[in-house]
């Protein structure tokens, strides 16, 4: 159970926030540091949504907010080569490696990557400084900060993280993967802030990875903001697998315009308690969003996915499949909010949501829902909540498959329908390998990594 | 305009037919509410201690609750000093025959279309009438008492069964249950009470026309149904009511209790006035509607049509108690110019093998709120169990909105379960498709309706089912042929 209540917690953090207020917008410009107030006041008001409240009613977040933590208003030093850590759950992937420590930049600038010319890698806080145009334009406005508690805590907070820019009209092949790594001798608690913004007709890849290279209690509080010009293509790919002591909250806002296409792929192989918030707008016309997800959870995990898809304007489509396993005692939820506003015509939105159950033990909690406005749409949800179908695995029996074998072969396929929208051919494969050794429960965290973190 | 926008706009413009007020003497109370106000409708009702007090029990957990917000729907604030909480039609004798009955009673029934001397001779309908809070008429109550079976007024019950009325009253929605099952249980004014005794298969189909009828006066019905082991009834339950400009508050409540192998079909029809055009006035409905399977292969069916009331907060819930209980739920629900509703079901497998089904169809036109709220939940030891849920949402019009907030919890792996929603509109190929064979658009988005609730209008019986769809063609005049 929680060592203290949501209240007194919120009042902690609120305090810690008005002590180091100075330490915190050190170095950090206007732009960042003008939204915090608000941002803390919000926090204030809505506080630590309790359980049972509507975004958050099958989660406890006291889960990660109820434990002590540590905290830091500056940078690691670090004594990892990230070179030699860089591939670490998706081996022998070619892409641009990012480090971030402790929700802190490490390379210190994006030239030793060789990305293409006019793509900008930045640390969150150097970028906020060199491109205060892009900041003024898109820092803080894709999150609803009176709705938002917990990103509100992020903004008030928020010191690091990364910067993305890719300029307009560049398609970049190769994927950026960004590696965030938490460690340290303490328990910590850690707020990153991202902000990703996409030009106008350019193409680019992203993988995040999160890991922990130590056993301590993480709580990592993510937010990223995610904006997608005119005809851009984006894709976001995370691999969520971290220690089953770590607390996660990544929240990530996508803001779409004209003609753009994304697509967002959350993979959850570890990690003791992780609440995905997943908010996509579709802004411009003829936008299209693809929304997937798939989480392997077992022991006394727990994963909250909460999808919300915005269709402010007419013709867009979404895109959603969420799928989960669950094992021992874990518990599994998720929200899936479809809004068609009024006059969103000719609107297309889809949403499934399938889950196995594979004990006794293990607790599924679903809540789709539809909010529609405008009546020349198409819209459908489905969930749905069983187990290993007995047929299919009598005909695989029948046919000389063991018990065990012919059960990893039918869990692997209902695995495979989510990563068989990933749109990396190679990230693909080596998903489908992680899969399966997440299903058989000999997966080692980090084969090929250079951390032997577990 | 086209023709589609044409016929749209007259369904915005469609008003409603059963608009009329029958002058008949009220025996009304002072307005307001208050502990004096529980016990004056107490006395006046000649009910026992434990009734009393179970009232002002409830009406003190009532003051200590809110307005529950979760709801789909804007509530103007309710004003609950500006409500008569109690009012009785002044005739209180009993009739033997139609002749003794009020004729302008029987004038009402007869612009509803179902004259009770018609009912009873053509489809041999036991008819208990609900003219606003006192039951007023009864019928074939002999050949029921023959089978044993009761069927009469909830207050006659009090007087008559009070063991009964006391074993069951509260043991499926108790008096603090929520805002407003606690303002029913102080308040309640009469309903109907039902009791199939074991192994009897009920002879009819029983019936209960609500009305409300006196202005200002909220409405509190109770419905108890108790069907003991192996017992069957078909409970049909039918409401129209007259028009009126201010909004008039109605919180009833419905408990069914089913013991082993006994079935309840339980079906509605609510077409109670939903405002004018504009959405002004329109009735307030809020519905605590709960069944409890308890023992096993006990079965409960609700059926449900709602085309009525400027705001609906309703969601029939069954408890799945007994090992191998099923329980369904089929729902038509239409909403149109400035009306609100947010219904659904609940299912609550507790039993072994215990099995659901929710069907529930949504129309929306004109400028309305349709939402459906449903919670299908799997408890530990509810081994076996299984649920399919469809809901769907037709949207006829660009100002109306279709919400589905389906919640699904399942603790057991051995479970089963599924649901599945879809939004759309009346696809234009469709309707082509129907205007190439010579049939007019006006016609084609009739049958296209029609067949999209048949699923629903199906479960209900022969004689709900012929006015069911009347009310659908009225509710959506203009659109559907």
């Amino acid at each position: 159970m929680s060592e203290i209540d949501s209240n007194t917690m919120k009042y902690k953090l609120i305090n810690m926030y008005q002590q180091n207020k100075a330490a915190i917008e050190e170095g950090l410009p206007d732009v960042v540091n003008r939204v915090r107030e608000n941002a803390i006041r919000d926090f204030d008001r809505q506080g630590i949504p309790e359980k049972g409240s509507e975004a958050y009613k099958y989660t406890d977040l006291m889960r990660a907010f109820g434990k002590t933590y540590g905290y830091s208003f500056k940078a690691p030093k670090t004594d990892v080569d990230p070179e030699t850590i860089f591939q670490c759950a998706v081996p022998d992937l070619d892409t641009y490696t990012i480090l971030l420590e402790n929700g802190w930049f490490y390379n210190k600038s994006g030239e030793q990557l060789n990305l293409p010319k006019g793509i900008i890698v930045r640390s969150f806080r150097d970028a906020a400084t060199e491109f205060p145009e892009l900041f003024e334009k898109h820092y803080n406005k894709y999150l609803e900060s009176h709705k938002e508690s917990i990103a509100s805590f992020n903004t008030a907070f928020a010191q690091d993280g990364l910067f993305l820019h890719i300029p307009d009209g560049v398609v970049l092949e190769k994927p950026i993967q960004i590696i965030n790594l938490l460690r340290g001798g303490n328990p910590l608690l850690v707020n990153q802030r991202n902000l990703i913004v996409v030009g106008k007709n350019s193409q680019a890849k992203v993988i995040v990875c999160d890991h922990t290279l130590s056993q301590q209690n993480f709580f990592a509080n993510t937010v990223t903001e995610v904006f997608i010009d005119e005809s851009a293509v984006f894709d976001y790919y995370s691999i969520q697998n971290q220690h089953n002591q770590s607390s996660q909250i990544s929240s990530i806002f996508v803001n779409q315009m004209k003609n753009s296409n994304s697509l967002l792929n959350t993979l959850t192989l570890h990690g003791g308690f992780v609440r995905n918030n997943i908010h996509v707008k579709l802004a411009g016309e003829h936008a299209e969003a693809n929304v997937y997800g798939l989480s392997l959870v077992d022991g006394k995990q727990h994963v909250d996915n909460f999808t919300f898809v915005d269709h402010a304007v007419a013709n867009c489509n979404s895109n959603e499949l969420y799928k989960n396993v669950l094992d021992d005692e874990a518990t599994a939820a998720f929200n899936g909010r479809i809004l068609v506003r009024e006059d969103a015509q000719k609107t297309q939105a889809f949403q499934s949501n399938k889950n196995i159950c594979l004990t006794q033990e293990a607790k599924m909690y679903t809540k789709p829902q539809l909010e529609i406005y405008a009546d020349d749409v198409k819209c459908s949800h489905g969930a749905t909540i069983g187990q290993i179908d007995e047929e299919a695995l009598f005909y695989l029996k029948s046919r000389g498959i063991g018990g065990h074998e012919a059960r990893m072969m039918l869990m692997h396929a209902f695995a495979y329908e989510v990563l068989s929208h990933i749109r990396v051919p190679v990230l693909m494969e080596r998903y489908g390998d992680l899969v399966e050794k997440r299903l058989r429960g000999e997966f080692s965290k980090c084969e090929g990594c250079f951390v032997h973190c577990n | 305009m086209s023709e589609q926008d044409k016929i749209l706009n007259e369904v915005t413009q469609n008003d409603y037919k059963y608009g009329f007020h029958s002058d008949i003497e009220q025996d009304d109370i002072p307005k307001g509410l208050s502990e004096d106000v529980v016990r004056l409708i107490s006395a006046k009702k000649n009910e026992p201690e434990w009734l009393l007090e179970y009232r002002l029990n409830a009406y003190r957990n009532w003051l200590e609750m809110k307005m529950p917000k979760w709801a789909h729907l804007k509530i103007p604030e309710i004003n609950y000093q500006d409500i008569i909480f109690y009012s009785a039609p002044k005739q209180q004798a009993k009739y033997e025959s139609l002749d003794e009955v009020d004729p302008e009673l029987i004038e009402t029934f007869n612009k509803l279309g179902i004259p009770l001397d018609e009912q009873k001779m053509l489809s041999g309908v036991a008819v208990d009438a609900v003219m606003d809070s006192i039951s007023v008429k009864t019928t074939f109550r002999d050949v029921l008492a023959e089978k044993g079976v009761i069927f009469c007024s909830f207050s006659e019950a009090v007087q008559e069964h009070p063991d009964l009325i006391q074993k069951y009253m509260g043991s499926v929605v108790p008096s603090n249950d929520n805002y407003f099952a606690a303002l029913n249980s102080a308040v309640f004014s009469d309903g109907s009470f039902c009791f199939i005794p074991k192994g009897v298969r009920c002879p009819m189909e029983l019936s209960t026309y609500f009305r409300i009828n006196a202005a200002n006066t909220g409405q509190f019905e109770r419905t108890l149904i108790v069907a003991e082991e192996g017992s069957y009834v078909s409970y049909l339950e039918g409401c129209t009511a007259p028009m009126r400009d201010e909004n008039q508050l109605h919180a009833a409540i419905v408990e069914i209790v089913i013991a082993a192998d006994a079935e309840v079909k339980y079906s509605t029809v609510q077409n109670w006035y939903p405002g004018n055009k504009n959405g002004k006035g329109g009735i307030f409905n809020f519905v605590t509607k709960r069944g409890l399977c308890q023992g096993k292969n006990s079965k409960l069916r609700w059926s449900q049509v709602e085309t009525g009331s400027a705001v609906t907060w309703k969601y029939p819930s069954t408890l799945l108690i007994g090992d191998n209980s099923s329980a369904e739920f089929y729902s038509v629900a239409v909403t149109n110019n400035h009306q609100q509703a947010d219904t659904g079901t609940k299912m609550i497998h507790i039993g072994k093998n215990t099995k659901s089904t929710v069907v529930s169809k949504g129309i929306s036109a004109g400028k309305s709120q349709n939402s459906y709220r449903g919670l299908v939940k799997v408890t530990k030891r509810a081994e076996g169990a299984r649920n399919f849920s469809q809901c769907d949402s037709l949207l006829l019009g660009d100002r109306c909105g279709a919400h589905t907030f389906p919640y699904v919890e399942c603790e057991n792996n051995t479970a089963i379960l599924e649901h599945e929603a879809t939004t759309s509109k009346i696809g234009e190929d469709q309707i082509f498709y129907c205007n190439q064979r010579g049939i007019s658009t006006e016609d084609a988005i009739g049958m296209i309706v029609n067949g999209y609730a048949k699923e629903v209008l199906n479960t209900l019986p022969m004689e709900f089912a012929v006015e069911a769809q009347k009310l659908l063609q009225i509710s959506l005049e203009g659109s559907v042929g």
